[in-house]
């Protein structure tokens, strides 16, 4: 068996049987799924206390019934309002009394109604009475003022901005490219928030690896058997595998454990549909779904999932092997790490926030040329391909990605060989400019 | 028909081990070794000596392939080092370490391999190793459990486990007890009466002296001596004497022809001059009827040559 294919075993094995990765592995979905029940357990609260409020409709507003509704109850009275006070409060009849005067002027903008309380309300319950009064009103107003509900209804106009690619011909298919773009962007920021953490993360782990093999002093006992080069690529193959798993196991555990949830609480688990767009009508809802599936169908996904995994690698090659160079050139004390990690960390935050900028304009120059500059583009390009981007970009991207990938890995390894071998004091950027043309 | 030349053809059997041919290295502006030569004698366990940064490491890091040289070359067996050589190599730093989440059984196989074991016949001496050194029962064990004393077996099982033609062992028994001591240097002893050429580097002189029959002594880089411990030592004698008598006292007219030195109530050291000879004295002391219960020779012991070469050369 070759070394390389034996450090990676040894990398991946020893991680993957740690109860602390099985425990992140199995408690991230089942964390997550908690916090979707808590969530939807939250929004969906309501409120369980009864509350009976007795109305007395001068203005007759709402003609004798109001639905009732989430713990509100209206009962209509015709008693003078002497009389009820002293039917409210606890163990009394009634939580509050509302008082709707009669209507002087329809042509009002203000109208003025009473609840009378010795309770507070919710501020949920008074919002909802006041939108029912609102609505009431609306209602009273068109039939006073004789209204023409169709020439009401055609002053609210639905405006769709249809963005069309100057490129494409006239008369292509119909592509909704609004809703390419909402879609576009929220691939966009899932996939580059996904590259964000795993740089960090996995990158992370690698820089951990070094660490632990040079303060632990087994490496150079390792490295009488396996050149330095070796050593670091079979730690950054086999970290990047030990992410691979983890990341695939939550793709298969997180829906999973939603598609559970969903089951035993009865709850619409798809986040994109939070419980706070209850009012969308059904019809809408259909058409947008409609449109969603369509967008998904339209981008190009033999384009994007490769492209995406060809961005996660070199990224994480990348990323993996400037923090192993700095791994290696760490002291004895591992709190020291920060002084040399944040030139490393500075340009994944900032490739971060230019890949937000890019998904609002993901055609901007910002955009264009910080997903061709090697240190941003495995963040901002992931983010930029599902708005369909031109193929030069995308070419000359991957291209400067793999060669300075290869270019990190190179010089990586070239402050690795001497960094693990200095042992005790953390070792200066300049020491480890030096070391990447020092001979050997 | 053309013979195909064996493999030992091209490498010398009777070549050394490892010979040094005016090896120099530097890190940056630091010259940490300076045109060293030496060979490995052939049956004799080589001490590499030398005071704390005199470039001991350095050197072993050359031979192991771990660094390259900047000047000179290194042959094993004849060769020029070379991608293969590694495996025929066991090799113990100084600053050594195993891996603490590990098991040992797996650690072993794990660095076995490395250096070339199929992962059966590693399993298969590691288990022999450890019973070796009654650790058999530790194989499901981290390294994190063992206690100090045990994981260093373990790191010693995993330099010798490929039975390698060189074993190189630096300061390999710091740390130990004396009962772990005398076991290692058991082992250390076997492998090299079976035929393991062994380089020691140290600077614990005693040491050097019960294991070492050859050594090398670096400061500053160079190679300041080197020989047999027997010829060094004869070559380092200052014609100094110690007497053993019973009796009194000494006669004045010892005291007038020769210089005396640290006198007891029954010893004293007589220094001769250059030219003087040890069995012209012993006739004397018998004309003066001192009477003799011991006449020897003092040589000096490594570590006062140690010190006075350093001493003089740095």
């Amino acid at each position: 068996m070759s070394n390389l294919w034996l450090v990676v075993r040894r990398e991946y094995i020893t991680r993957v049987r740690r109860r602390s990765f099985i425990l992140a592995t199995l408690l991230t979905p089942i964390g997550l799924a908690l916090f979707v029940v808590i969530a939807n357990a939250v929004f969906t609260y309501s409120n369980d206390d009864v509350q009976r409020i007795a109305v007395i409709d001068d203005a007759d507003l709402f003609r004798g019934t109001i639905p009732d509704e989430n713990g509100l109850y209206f009962k209509f009275v015709n008693e003078p309002l002497e009389n009820l006070r002293e039917d409210t409060g606890e163990d009394r009849g009634y939580a509050g009394i509302l008082v709707i005067p009669e209507i002087v002027n329809p042509r009002s903008r203000n109208f003025r109604v009473q609840l009378l309380s010795d309770e507070t309300l919710s501020i949920d319950a008074q919002a909802r009475i006041r939108g029912r009064v609102e609505d009431a009103l609306r209602e009273y107003k068109i039939k006073a003022l004789d209204i023409d509900q169709a020439t009401l209804a055609s002053l609210d106009t639905d405006v769709t901005v249809t963005v069309r690619s100057l490129t494409t011909t006239e008369d292509g298919e119909s592509d909704d490219r609004s809703m390419a773009s909402a879609i576009g962007a929220g691939i966009g920021s899932v996939m580059g928030f996904l590259m964000y953490i795993s740089v960090f993360v996995y990158g992370m782990m690698v820089m951990r690896s070094v660490m632990e093999e040079k303060t632990n002093r087994i490496v150079e006992v390792v490295i009488s058997s396996v050149r330095p080069f070796t050593l670091l690529l079979g730690k950054i193959i086999g970290v990047g595998a030990v992410g691979l798993t983890q990341v695939l196991a939550w793709m298969v555990m997180i829906p999973g454990m939603l598609f559970l949830v969903g089951l035993f609480f009865g709850l619409d688990a798809d986040p994109g549909q939070m419980p706070n767009s209850p009012d969308m009508d059904p019809e809408e809802m259909q058409s947008m779904v409609e449109k969603l599936t369509a967008g998904l169908g339209d981008l190009n996904w033999w384009i994007i999932l490769p492209c995406f995994i060809l961005y996660f690698l070199g990224g994480y090659f990348m990323y993996a092997a400037l923090f192993a160079a700095v791994g290696s050139a760490m002291g004895d004390d591992m709190g020291e790490s920060q002084s040399l990690t944040i030139p490393i960390t500075i340009p994944v935050i900032l490739a971060f926030y230019i890949m937000m900028a890019a998904i609002q304009n993901p055609n901007s120059s910002l955009a264009v040329w910080s997903s061709i500059f090697p240190l941003f583009a495995p963040i901002v390009m992931p983010a930029r391909l599902a708005f369909d981007p031109p193929l030069w970009q995308v070419l000359s991207s991957l291209l400067a990605v793999f060669l300075f990938a290869a270019a990190m890995v190179w010089m990586a390894s070239r402050i690795y060989r001497i960094g693990i071998l200095n042992y005790g004091k953390k070792s200066s950027l300049k020491d480890m400019g030096r070391w990447i043309t020092a001979k050997y | 028909m053309t013979l195909s030349a064996s493999p030992t053809s091209t490498a010398a059997p009777s070549a050394p081990v490892i010979e040094v041919r005016n090896v120099s290295k530097s890190y940056g502006e630091k010259v940490a070794v300076d045109d060293v030569s030496f060979a490995m004698p052939p049956d004799a366990i080589l001490g590499l000596l030398g005071p704390n940064g005199a470039g001991k490491t350095s050197l072993i890091r050359m031979i192991t392939t771990i660094t390259a040289p900047d000047g000179g070359q290194i042959l094993f067996r004849g060769a020029p080092l070379n991608g293969y050589h590694p495996t025929q190599i066991g090799y113990l730093p100084e600053e050594r370490g195993l891996y603490k989440q590990m098991y040992v059984g797996e650690q072993l196989i794990y660095l076995a391999q490395l250096k070339g074991l199929t992962a059966a016949e590693a399993e298969r001496r590691a288990r022999e190793w450890l019973a070796t050194f009654e650790l058999e029962g530790q194989w499901k064990k981290k390294i994190d459990e063992l206690s100090k004393g045990m994981q260093q077996q373990v790191q010693f099982i995993a330099t010798v486990i490929h039975d390698p033609k060189l074993l190189i062992l630096d300061e390999p028994f710091s740390g130990l007890d004396p009962v772990n001591a005398n076991r290692m240097r058991a082992e250390i002893l076997r492998l090299h009466a079976s035929g393991t050429a062994v380089i020691f580097s140290t600077h614990r002189m005693e040491q050097v002296e019960e294991l070492c029959e050859y050594i090398v002594l670096i400061n500053h880089g160079r190679n300041i001596l080197q020989g047999k411990v027997s010829d060094i030592r004869r070559q380092f004698v200052e014609n100094r004497y110690r007497l053993t008598y019973h009796g009194e006292s000494l006669p004045d007219a010892l005291g007038q022809r020769y210089e005396l030195l640290n006198p007891t109530v029954s010893t004293v050291d007589i220094q001769l001059q250059a030219g003087e000879e040890g069995n012209d004295l012993l006739r004397t002391l018998l004309d003066l009827g001192i009477q003799i219960q011991g006449f020897q020779e003092l040589l000096p012991s490594l570590n006062e040559i140690f010190i006075k070469r350093v001493s003089v050369v740095g």
